[in-house]
């Protein structure tokens, strides 16, 4: 973020924050969990702008990664009697107590981007997140469309071992790409989701399938991984985007800044627009009483170079990736 | 064999050959060379670049354990060095961007050192205050981010060949020659091992063993920024989360391959770097080996107690008499 986009966003926060709640104005507490990535930033950033959208009053809290802030959190939004609580969990397990006294209160709880322990699903309205098995199926059926009859050796770059967001993407996409015998997958190893990881992976896979003649295309758990396989490849004189196709997923700008040069072809986005469908339930639910499915799922949405990618990375890159 | 072959370093010669060797087994083009945009292309020059930043960080390592220390805090100041360069890359000229990042680096290694020789902390302590904060001064200066650039001086840095040899290698293997002709080419490597080997007497006998302890500690904060910059050319960013992460483990492992006693005392330079290479070489090869990620750490943890087994005196004792044993049966 520029310090003039940073100013434009706190600016704009603090007027939300001064502006008195009117009569039908919905006030929403939001506990975020912090900004320990690019993507979370701009989650808290589109939150803001989707609630101004709806002239909501969202309060954000930033719980510095830590449980007992989100809770302290929740507590704070109970006493002043807010509409509605979004969360998104830090963890899983321990919600139980503090979900308990929202209930009490009668202030429903929408859970974004992550889900929490099987064992309180009656203590929240709804979950508002992404599959990320359906992602990974996303980017499987983008390639085998695109490969469509030839063989293709795909080399997969897996996100951190025992997450369980690299074991979907890979079940999502190996699902996928199993219903086409001519698409295989010659080599998969982990990236830790990083740039630097990414690339010292793809130069090893570029040696061990002959100079990188044998690899048709590279399939990424996240797009960082996936900008740093796109530079060990453009070191070892090969052409990505043209040559060796490239599908990964999160959707960040370094991507579409990659594809709007031809070096990348689609990225499947988790989109960072959680706060948007959450807040169309709860205003459903306060207006008609709709009650919403327990789950919502976000749109996995898949885009490539016919999508204006110099386009999007403008529109992208001020939100905080 | 022994007596014919130099006792030191013999250890880790034939490990790096062995590894070198299993790598050959698991990927037989392993030792191609040629030449790809007038620089060397192969799995060997992906070992030497791979391995310097971890080369790099065990020579300040190095010295800070033969003074009885530890930096658990140099892969924080990778990512503070990497922030800072990145940040200033597009911006400024080389040259500044070099001083800041280095400057960052040594005074991290001065407060550091501060904490340890001045304060008298246990260097484990000390050097951790960093390790935590670092990485969150890091990601202020990145506001969390990645920054890229894309300043074709600095991209050179991490990208760029100098005799068909990667730019960073190089600069290795400047600091392996410089950081040697320093304290090998004066007596300050003997009073560094007089520092570690007994502080006390050496105090006593007068070694500035302050200014020993201090020095080291601006020398690791140094290599690690040199590190990180190297670290952020690399991937044209910087990215605060991730750059050195736990690569200070890797660091001591390093230097402890390279038979440097974690409490002290005599040292090697060449070892240590021979020792970063053994690792780089073993993690090349667990890539090239297409075996499933879950694997890795196993691997090379297993790899790691041969090494260690080779070095440990009690343990060619014993490999010695059951020798002698099968031979007495046959």
């Amino acid at each position: 973020m520029t310090p003039k986009a940073l100013f434009a966003a706190s600016a704009m926060a603090a007027l939300l924050l001064a502006l008195p709640a009117s009569a039908g104005q919905l006030t929403i507490g939001f506990s975020q969990i912090g900004s320990e990535s690019g993507w979370r930033a701009a989650e808290t950033s589109v939150s803001k702008q989707e609630a101004a959208k709806r002239q909501v009053n969202l309060k954000i809290a930033d719980a510095q990664q830590k449980q007992e802030n989100q809770i302290k959190a929740i507590r704070s939004f109970i006493a002043q009697n807010v509409d509605a609580i979004f969360l998104a969990p830090v963890v899983s397990t321990g919600w139980d107590s503090v979900l308990k006294e929202a209930k009490e209160a009668k202030i429903p709880v929408v859970l974004l981007d992550r889900d929490i322990d099987p064992s309180g699903k009656e203590l929240y309205l709804t979950a508002v997140t992404s599959d990320s098995v359906h992602e990974g199926a996303v980017a499987g059926d983008w390639l085998a469309k695109t490969v469509g009859e030839k063989a293709c050796n795909i080399v997969e770059l897996q996100g951190t071992v025992g997450a369980s967001v690299a074991a979907n993407r890979k079940k999502g996409f190996d699902t996928a790409v199993a219903k086409h015998p001519n698409l295989k997958v010659v080599r998969s190893q982990t990236g830790d989701f990083t740039r630097a990881k990414g690339k010292e992976v793809m130069e090893s896979f570029i040696k061990a399938e002959g100079g990188g003649k044998n690899i048709c295309a590279v399939y990424a758990h996240n797009d960082d991984m996936m900008v740093g396989a796109i530079q060990a490849m453009k070191e070892a004189g090969l052409k990505p985007g043209k040559e060796i196709l490239t599908v990964s997923i999160d959707a960040v700008p370094d991507i579409f800044k990659a594809m709007a040069a031809g070096e990348a072809n689609a990225t499947v986005e988790l989109t960072p627009n959680m706060a948007g469908p959450a807040l169309d339930a709860i205003a459903a639910f306060k207006d008609k009483g709709t009650v919403p499915p327990k789950w919502i799922q976000t749109e996995s949405k898949l885009y490539t170079a016919a999508d204006d990618p110099q386009k999007i990375y403008d529109s992208k890159k001020g939100l905080g990736y | 064999m022994t007596a014919l072959l130099p006792r030191r370093g013999l250890a880790q010669i034939l490990a790096l050959i062995v590894i070198l060797a299993v790598d050959r087994v698991v990927s037989p083009q392993f030792f191609d060379l040629r030449l790809q945009d007038g620089r060397l292309f192969g799995s060997l020059i992906d070992v030497l670049n791979r391995g310097t930043p971890v080369a790099l960080l065990s020579l300040g390592m190095v010295l800070v354990i033969a003074t009885r220390g530890i930096d658990l805090s140099v892969g924080a100041v990778m990512a503070i060095c990497g922030a800072i360069a990145a940040s200033l890359a597009d911006s400024h000229g080389l040259p500044v961007v070099l001083a800041a990042a280095l400057g960052a680096g040594l005074l991290c290694g001065l407060w550091n050192g501060f904490l340890v020789a001045v304060l008298g902390m246990q260097p484990i302590v000390a050097t951790l205050i960093l390790m935590v904060a670092g990485r969150g001064i890091a990601q202020l200066i990145t506001e969390g981010r990645i920054v890229t650039f894309s300043s074709p001086d600095l991209v050179w840095l991490g990208n760029g060949s100098v005799l068909g040899l990667p730019v960073p290698v190089v600069i290795a293997l400047g600091m392996l020659i410089l950081t040697g002709a320093v304290v090998r080419g004066s007596a300050l490597g003997l009073l560094i091992e007089a520092t570690g080997g007994n502080a006390r007497a050496s105090e006593l006998a007068g070694v500035g063993t302050r200014a020993m302890i201090l020095s080291v500690y601006v020398w690791c904060g140094v290599c690690a920024a040199l590190a990180g910059v190297i670290a952020a050319a690399d991937i044209m960013g910087a990215d605060a989360n991730n750059a050195g992460l736990w690569l200070e483990l890797d660091a001591i492992l390093a230097v402890v391959i390279g038979g440097t006693s974690l409490f002290g005392g005599r040292f090697s330079l060449v070892l240590a770097v021979l020792g970063a290479l053994i690792i780089q070489t073993m993690n090349t090869g667990i890539l090239l080996s297409g075996y499933p990620p879950e694997f890795n750490l196993l691997v090379k943890a297993v790899v790691v107690l041969a090494v260690l087994l080779l070095q440990s005196p009690k343990f060619s004792g014993l490999a010695g008499i059951a020798a002698r044993l099968r031979r007495t049966k046959a």
